[in-house]
Order: structure tokens, then sequence, then C-alpha cells
């Protein structure tokens, strides 16, 4: 019987009232009185020296409050980044300024140069068109090879290239994997692009600054993920305000993706420009705007290795990948293509030896950052992509090929740095197969030649790692934040209870899911439990969501603090029966003592908590609030298997999509239904990213795929309906509810299998083609028939 | 958006006079011409809207010839034309998405003539005319290349006319952002004649796939023209696709077309 209540029952998502009856309250619903509208000037070309910048008729144009430049932010820092990578020989990467407004270049189209506050959003714009900017265009760093050529032209004149870092992983392994290709029975390669994303989340991003003279306390609205991220950040190292003169306010959020942890220029300029006019300032990007300054995904180059004995068993791998930074260092960019992506190049297989090689390169595009998945989904489309070839090269079975070299003993220590807790990679593979009926290929097969279509299939086993992630570790290898998470879990008299977590929901459902976790418990209903998040006001520091981390880090902190308000309240309780703390039992919402017929209710003791007049007074104080902080211990990793089934037409190269069977270890559910809406919308992004999505620019650095009149996104009809199973668990060992992490999985492991398929596809059809870059559009699958 | 004047007449005659005004611009269903207008790309001081005109609306069927008004919406030929010109209201049902199809006008599509717009192939295949405030142009007369027509400033389409084939059948391949056709192939049997329309294509605009139409008008069958190629010069290439796969495209779908028709 599924269960109706608690963990494991599909609550219905109580957030979606407000959303979808469009009560839900976003950035761009807060208005604040005596508000005034920036708009931002934007650079219209890739590179270039600003040579003269005159504002004045724009400042006297009607409506104008200040018009500001690079000049204002002399004296401010600039955006920082929030991971230092070391590269092959020990030095630290080399990282430019960031400045808020352009000073002296612009470097990517999009750059902001100058900003225009007026009392109307029309005026600043108006008055921005009478801003004259001299830019002298300087040739556009666009090829990432090209880019680390001597004579290159540089993105920033002050590092000695565009080179960021030329990072080894493990470097000590790197002889070692060398020698092993030397003698390997086969050696599979592949080149491959992971292709540059554009996020899109269905909000574009807005940012409000508020001032207070009175308390001389500064307020941000903003779109993100993590609003204590960004107060740290953009308080201490751009704008100099102590965290208790800073509030960040990051209401409901119209989705993310990644792209709302960053901090970003607009969001230090509101605060500064408030404070500065002493006015609220609103900014809201256009959709235009966000395809020029949200940071973009992936945007990887690799060549990948793999070396196989004579029964296809791995026996080493080597990559060489080429990531774009674009023009600066967005917050987490640069650990993105190594501890994100290194880390994961095991899969889920027994490769003993791996070398990853990443370079890290400027060039002059917008930042690239963490975009759903993160690093995982290009480790995973490299691996999954070069298996597939491996197994076609040497004729053995990609189902049997993986099989052969799966790990199934746990733990599991890669050579790679991270250890696997738990898996059960044959279940989760021999699920998806079954619920695509893997079997029934061939009948469907030939009905699909019958309407003159090529049928293809591929798989894909994918690992990822979530719930980052243990803080000392990740301060170790350059992190220059902890990633622990908080909660408060604070009882009321009557019994309800408010959670108050440091993690953010912008889509993900915390509110319906954590208080299922709290009801559980305590054994009270779900509507007693409210969740509190998104404003550092009223939450405890946290790290915020992303990287699937929300239940299994935040969700444990909540438990323990929910644990620390258990134990307390059974000493009330015990006190109330005249009993042993030990001996008090909770169940259903009520105490009672071991043994006995006592029993008292839960909301006889909250109240007793706050009205202590029976209270053990001289033990314990009043009240039924506890706050936990948990680091874990251990990444989690979610892992599982994905069948693609396609039918491709051979006169026109179009590929539709005719089953996605997606079988998932998430170990522990807390709701079903909330997990398969992350797989589903997981598999939409991922699709998106095979068939549709890609971010183009020109040699000069314009931006081809600049609207949705060019930058496909997925729609309805682009997908089937999914096959979605979560019932392989193997749960998490090491957080207190085994659970590892939804969000991310369908976007990591369906890339490669619908690229498999493809490639199978034109295989059966008798063309000789091993490879499709992504997007696969009609145009490049009919190009790769020809 | 930059400010502007909104005129709503209610007959040609009075739209007519206010097109008069300095940098007036007709406006149909807004779905080109507003988003060009939020990106400040157009700035017209005045927009004169043919919503109100209810002479310029409607579609009615007299003999072989199918009469549109030019304030007609997509949706509405979808539906009105589905019996007497199967061809054509599948077209226009094919328009973007339903809000698209019930603001935008055949009017308005016609006089923007985007090189990837649909209606502009139905026209030159069906053999039509444009009939304006001022005068008739004939469906071969109309269309000028990219974005350009033979209309004249101040000129109001008021209403389209297509002869009504025998057979016909319109195949949109989508461009996989915009759903705009990468290529899409109209082609009209005709009692006397074959004709077929290709819009997407090529860096001229839409234009009539000749050869293919001497070789339909003698065996109407996708066989017919398996021998033909098109050539890519002067097809468009971009992010969507190579000049050599819309030239090849154009032929799968007239053949499709062919097979599809009726
Ligand atoms: C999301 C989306 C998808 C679309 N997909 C397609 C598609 O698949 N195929 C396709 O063909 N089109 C497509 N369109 C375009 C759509 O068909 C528009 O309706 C059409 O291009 C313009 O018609 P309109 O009535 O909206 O004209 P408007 O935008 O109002 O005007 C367009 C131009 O025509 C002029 N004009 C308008 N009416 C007249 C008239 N009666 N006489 C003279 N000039 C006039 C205006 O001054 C302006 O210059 C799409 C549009 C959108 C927004």
């Amino acid at each position: 019987m599924p269960k109706d209540h608690g963990i494991g029952a599909s609550s219905k998502r109580r957030e979606d009232v407000r959303f979808l009856t469009g009560k839900g309250r976003y950035t761009d619903d807060i208005n604040i009185r005596g508000q005034a509208y920036v708009h931002f000037l934007r650079s219209d070309v890739a590179h270039g020296k600003i040579n003269g910048l005159d504002t004045s008729a724009a400042e006297s144009a009607p409506g104008v409050l200040r018009v500001f430049t690079g000049a204002d932010f002399e004296g401010v820092g600039g955006l920082p980044c929030g991971w230092q990578v070391t590269d092959r020989e020990g030095n630290p990467m080399q990282e430019p300024a960031h400045p808020v407004l352009a000073q002296g270049k612009v470097r990517h189209v999009g750059d902001p140069i100058a900003a225009v506050v007026a009392e109307t959003y029309e005026q600043a714009r108006d008055a921005a068109e009478q801003i004259t900017v001299d830019i002298e265009e300087l040739p556009a760093v666009m090829d990432m090879k090209a880019a680390l050529k001597p004579d290159a032209p540089k993105v920033h004149e002050d590092l000695t290239s565009n080179l960021c870092y030329d990072w080894g992983f493990v470097e000590e392994n790197r002889e070692a994997t060398n020698a092993a290709f030397e003698k390997a029975h086969h050696v599979t390669t592949l080149e491959l692009v992971n292709q540059r994303l554009v996020a899109n989340p269905m909000e574009p991003r807005v940012a409000i600054g508020d001032y207070a003279a009175h308390s001389d306390e500064s307020t941000l609205y903003t779109t993100s993920q993590n609003p204590h991220v960004i107060r740290l950040l953009m308080g201490a190292f751009v704008l100099g305000i102590p965290e208790h003169k800073l509030r960040v306010v990051a209401p409901d959020v119209g989705g993310g993706f990644g792209s709302k942890i960053f901090h970003y220029a607009e969001e230090a300029f509101c605060t500064f420009a408030a404070k500065a006019l002493k006015r609220p300032v609103k900014w809201v990007s256009s959709r235009s705007e966000a395809f020029l300054s949200d940071a973009q995904g992936r945007d990887h180059v690799t060549r990948i290795e793999l070396a196989l004995d004579a029964e296809g068993h791995f026996q080493a791998l080597r990559t060489e990948t080429y990531a774009n930074m674009g023009a600066y260092l967005s917050t987490f960019s640069t650990s993105v293509p190594t501890w994100l992506h290194g880390t994961l190049m095991a899969g889920n297989y027994r490769t003993p030896l791996i070398y990853v090689n990443v370079k890290a390169v400027f060039t002059n595009t917008v930042p690239v950052d963490a975009y759903r998945g993160a690093g995982r989904p290009e480790a995973t489309f490299q691996l999954e992509r070069v298996i597939d070839k491996a197994a076609r090269e040497m004729g053995i079975d990609p189902v049997e090929l993986r099989r052969r070299n799966f790990v199934t003993e746990f733990p599991y220590a890669t050579p790679v740095a991270v250890e696997y807790d738990t898996g059960d990679y044959n279940a989760t593979l021999d699920r998806a197969l079954e619920m695509a009926d893997w079997d029934g290929f061939e009948a469907r097969a030939a009905e699909s030649a019958k309407k003159g279509l090529w049928r293809g299939r591929g798989i894909n086993s994918y690992i990822e790692a979530c719930g980052i992630a243990p803080s000392q570790l990740v301060g170790q290898l350059g992190a220059r934040a902890g990633l622990y998470e908080s909660a408060t879990v604070r009882v009321n008299a009557t019994g309800g209870l408010v959670v108050m977590t440091g993690s953010h929901s912008h889509g993900q459902g915390h509110e319906t899911a954590f208080p299922q976790v709290i009801a559980d418990m305590i054994g009270i209903d779900e509507s007693q439990v409210e969740i509190v998040h998104g404003d550092t006001a009223n939450t405890p520091m946290g790290m915020g969501t992303y990287g699937s981390r929300s239940i299994a880090v935040g969700g444990s902190a909540m438990v323990r603090a929910a644990e620390k308000v258990i134990a307390k309240a059974k000493k009330i309780a015990a006190h109330l029966m005249e009993a042993a703390p030990e001996d008090v039992e909770l169940k259903d919402g009520q105490f009672s003592v071991a043994g006995t017929d006592k029993s008292i209710a839960w909301g006889d003791v909250t109240l007793a908590a706050y009205v202590p007049h029976n209270y053990p007074l001289d033990e314990i104080e009043p009240g039924l609030e506890e706050t936990a902080f948990y680091d874990p211990s251990n990444f989690t990793y979610p892992a599982g298997a994905y069948v693609c089934e396609v039918e491709v037409d051979p006169e026109t190269g179009k590929v539709r999509v005719d089953r996605f069977a997606a079988a998932d270890d998430f170990g522990n559910v807390v709701n079903p239904m909330i997990v398969e809406g992350q797989v589903h919308g997981g598999l939409a992004q991922g699709i998106g990213q095979a068939l549709l999505e890609g971010c183009t620019y020109d040699e000069t650095g314009q931006l081809l795929s600049a609207s949705y009149m060019d930058y496909a996104m997925p729609r309805a009809d682009d997908l089937p309906s999914f096959q979605v199973d979560h019932s392989c668990q193997t749960p998490c060992t090491h957080n207190p509810l085994g659970v590892k992490g939804c969000g991310e999985a369908g976007a990591i492991g369906s890339p490669p299998a619908l690229v498999n398929a493809v490639v199978d596809a034109l295989q059966r059809g008798g063309k000789d083609v091993t490879h499709i870059d992504m997007p696969l559009s009609p145009a490049r699958v009919w190009a790769a028939m020809q | 958006m930059y400010d502007f004047e909104l005129v709503k007449p209610k007959s040609v005659d009075e739209a007519v006079s206010a097109l008069a005004a300095e940098d007036a611009q007709p406006l149909g269903g807004g779905q080109t011409l507003i988003p060009t207008m939020k990106q400040r790309l157009a700035a017209p001081a005045v927009l004169v809207s043919t919503h109100d005109i209810d002479g310029m609306k409607g579609v009615s069927t007299d003999g072989g010839v199918m009469t549109v008004g030019g304030a007609t919406t997509h949706g509405t030929v979808a539906k009105e034309a589905a019996s007497a010109f199967p061809g054509l209201a599948g077209l226009a049902a094919k328009i973007g998405d339903p809000a698209v199809r019930n603001r935008g006008t055949i009017g308005g599509s016609l006089a923007n003539n985007d090189p990837a717009a649909c209606y502009p192939a139905a026209l030159l295949a069906a053999g039509g005319t444009v009939v304006t405030n001022a005068r008739e142009i004939a469906a071969d007369d109309f269309f000028e290349g990219m974005f350009t027509t033979a209309l004249e400033e101040g000129e109001l389409i008021t209403v389209v006319k297509f002869n009504i084939p025998e057979k016909s059948n319109y195949q949109k391949f989508e461009q996989p952002a915009s759903r705009f056709p990468l290529v899409g192939v109209f082609v009209a049997k005709h009692s006397d004649e074959v004709r077929v329309g290709v819009t997407g294509a090529s860096e001229d605009g839409v234009f009539r796939w000749t050869e293919a139409e001497q070789a339909l008008s003698s065996n109407f069958s996708a066989e017919a023209i398996s021998g033909l190629t098109v050539s890519a010069d002067g097809m468009i290439g971009d992010l969507h696709g190579t000049p050599d796969y819309r030239a090849h495209l154009v032929k799968v779908m007239t053949g499709r077309a062919v097979s599809a028709a009726e």
C-alpha cells in the first residue's frame, strides 16, 4: 500500500496552489515605495577598449537620477570567484578582476558599461540611448585552442595568457595511465563537444536594492538559489557591508537550474546604487538580456581515450578537455570542469587508472558556470559515448560491455578520489531494459522500416555525486566556502512547527517534502509543519540549493535539529509523567512511558515548554527551538540506467524520441511524485541538450542564438511519455535519511543515451557514423549521413 | 517600445486616411510588429489597426475562387477554408501556436513577407491576387525578395484571392527553435497546371520551383521529380541548416506534398 502521509507518500505539492493560481510572490512582484529603475547599457561588441564614454546627455534626460560607470566602482571590489583551482605545477589559477561595470575594456557582448537609474524604466532606457561610447574594437578570442596560441590576443592584459589553469587529475597517475595505454589490447578514441547551453529558467533574473538610512541597513531582493552565499560574497568581497547590516531575500524563485547560484554584477549594482541614491533601485532582466548576462553552461571540447584488454575490461582512461570559462570567472565556474567533473570519470566502472587533464580558457563570451548537473553531465557524456564506441569496435554487446566492468562491491574507492558508499548498477540496468522492452526492439525496428524510418536504441549507465559536500574535503580542494546546511526547528506553543532552512526551494517542492519528514518523526499531520526559507533575516546561515543537495544535506540538518527538539520534549514529557526520560517514547504524536499506560499528547508538552508552570526549570530552559548544522561526511552517489529508442527519418535527418526509460537509484525516497517530477524535468533538459539546444557565437563574438527564434528549447511534443522508476534503492549509508538526491539525474543521464541511440540507428541504416556532436538537429544528422 | 498612437478605424476608407499620417503603419495581429517595436527596432508614430474593420474579415468561396479578408486570422482560415481548400486550411492550422493563430492575420503575413512565412508559398502556388485599397496585384508580381513586396507606403491589403486548386498540400519542415518553416513547400494541382511555391529556403524569399512544376504537370506523382535536383546556390545558410540541406529539403518536401495532396 502506498503511504498517504509522511516519508514515502506522494503528498501533493502545497506550494503549487499559489504558483498555479498566480499568487506566488516573485522578486518582480515586490515593489517598494519610491523605487527607481535601472537600465544597463551593455556592450554590443565582444572585445574592445573603451576610449571614451560620454554620459552628459543621458544625465540631463527626463527622469534620470544618476548615470553610473565603471569609474564609480573603482574603490569597490570585483565579483569574486568562490573556488581556487591549483594547476599541474601546484600554482594557483589565473584570476582576473571582474568589475561590476566595465573599466576600460569590454570583454563580451552584454558586458555592462554604464547603468542609468531613472524614475521609470522607460526613462532609464531612453536615456541610455543617449550615452555615446567610443569603443576601439579588438579581435575577439573565440576558439579555445586558438586562444592558447602564444600570439593570441588576450582577454585580460594583466594575465600572462588566456589560460586560467592547466589541471591534471590525478597527476601522480599520469605516467602509469600512459603506460597502460602502451600495453592495451585495444584503444578507443573519441573527440567530442559538450556544447554551450543557456539555462533559461522561466523567471528571468531580478534584483532590487533597498537602503534604510535610519539603521544603515541594506536589503537586496534577488532571484537567488542561495541568499546567504550572496550576502557573504557581496558583503565581504564587493561592497564591504558587514553581514549584520545586509539582508538578502530570495522569495519565490521561478527556476534556476544553477544559473541563480552565482553572484551577479546587477545584484551588487542595485545594492550599491540604493545606498548612493537613498532610493530603492530595481532591475528586471528581459529575456534578451538573460541570453547575454546569465552564466551559461557546459562548453567543453574533449578528447577521450579508453584502453581495454582483449575481453573488454577497462584498463585505463585518459582525457583532455578544453573548458570555456567565458570572459570572467563566475562564482563557481572553476570547480565545474575540475572537481565536479574529474572525480566522476570512473562512472560505474572499475577502471584502475584514470588521468584527466583540463585546460580552462578565457574567451570573449558570456561567463560559463554550473548548469543542472554541472561537470557530471560532461563526464558521463564522454564516458558513455566512448564505451559505446568501444563496444562497436570490439564487437561486444554494449549492455554486456558495461556489465563486465561494473563496480559490484561497496564501498568502492575510485582512482579519482571519491568513495562510492552503495549502489547496484546491474539492478537499475535490468529495470531500465525491462521497462523499455529491450528484447522487443527488432519487431519495432521492422515496423519503423515499413514507414521508411530507421530505429535505433541506446543505453547509458551513470553515476553522479550529490549532496555537496564535506566542508573539510572541499576546502582542501580549493573551495572558499563551507558546504554544510542548516535548519532551525521552532515548535510553537500549540504544537505546530516552523522549520527555517538554509536550503532554498525554487521549484523543488521543499515546502511539501520537508514537512513529510518532520511529520513522520513526531507523528503529527504534515499540515502542522511550515517551511521558511529564502531570507537571511529569518533563517540560519545556509549554503543553499544546487547539486541535488537539499534533502541530503538540508534535510539531514533538519532531522538533526528535530532530533534535538524531540530529545528535549521527551525530558519535558518525562517530568510531566513523572518518568525517566530514557523510558519515554514518541509515537503518533503521543509520548508514553514504556511498560505503563501513561501517555501525554505532543501538544501538551509543547504548551508546557512555553507555559512552564509544571516544568523542570532547574534542568532545562523553557521553549522548544533547536538549530543544527549538518556537514556531510561524504558525497551521495545516485546512479541509474537509461534506455532511449529513436526513429530517424533518413530523408530529412529528423530524430523522434519514441521511448525513454529511466531507472534511478536515489536511495530512500521521501515523496515519489516529486522525485518523478524532478526526473521528468531533468530528462526534458537532457533531451533538450541532446536534440535541440545550443548556444552559438559567430567568429566576432556575436551571439547568434540570442532568442527563442534561434535557441531551441524542448517542448512537450518533442518528448515521449517517460517511463520512470526508482524502486531500486540502495540507501545512502552516511546521512540520517538514507537519501541521495534526484534533481540532476535526468539531465546527466539522458544525453548519452539519446546520442548512442541515434548513432545506432544510423549504423543500422548502413551509415558508418560513429559520432555526431549535439544538438542532433535534423541538419546535423542529415549532414552526418552524407 | 517607444510611445505611439493607436488608431482603430471601422472602415477601409478611414484606415487609408489614417495611414496618410507621418510614420503611420498598419497593425494586423501585431505578432511580428509588436515584438519588433518592443526591441526598439521599429518605431512607428501611428499604428492603424485592422482589427475592427469588418469588411476585411472572413472567408468566402465563389466558383473557383476563395476570398479571404486581409484582417482574417490564421485561426479563422484554418476553420473556414477547411472544406473548400484543405491545403490552405492545413497551412494556417500549423502557423505558430493558438495565440499566434488567434491574432496573426493573412494580410500581416503577406505584407511582412518574412522569407520563412507560410502564406506566401500558398499564394504563389494557388495563383491568386492581392487586393489593396488601391489596386489588384497578381501573386507572381507581389513578392519582391526578403521582407519586400510590391506594396506602396500606406497601401493596405484588404482582400486576398486564391484560385482553388483541384488538389493541394503544404509540407512544412520546421526550424527547431522558431518552428517557422526551415523549408515549406505548397503544391497546387490546377486543372491546367501544377504550381509549386517554396518558402524558407531562398535568400530571395519565396519562389516557384518551375522544373518541378513542369515535371508534375505531366505526371502528378512524387516519382516525377525524383530525377530533379535543386541547386544550393542562393539558398539560405544559417544555424539551422546549410544551403545544401535546404536544397535537399525542397525536393523531399515537394515529393511529400505531392503524395499528400487532396
Ligand atoms: C511564436 C510565433 C510563431 C510564428 N510561426 C509562424 C509560422 O510558422 N509561419 C508563419 O508564416 N508565420 C509565423 N508567425 C508569424 C505570424 O504568422 C504573424 O502573424 C505574421 O507574420 C504577421 O501577421 P500579423 O497580423 O501579426 O501582422 P503584424 O505583426 O501586425 O504586422 C506585420 C507587418 O505587416 C503590416 N501589415 C499588417 N496588416 C497589414 C495589411 N492588412 N496590409 C498591409 N500591411 C499590413 C504591418 O504594418 C507590419 O509591417 C509566427 C509568429 C510568432 C509570434
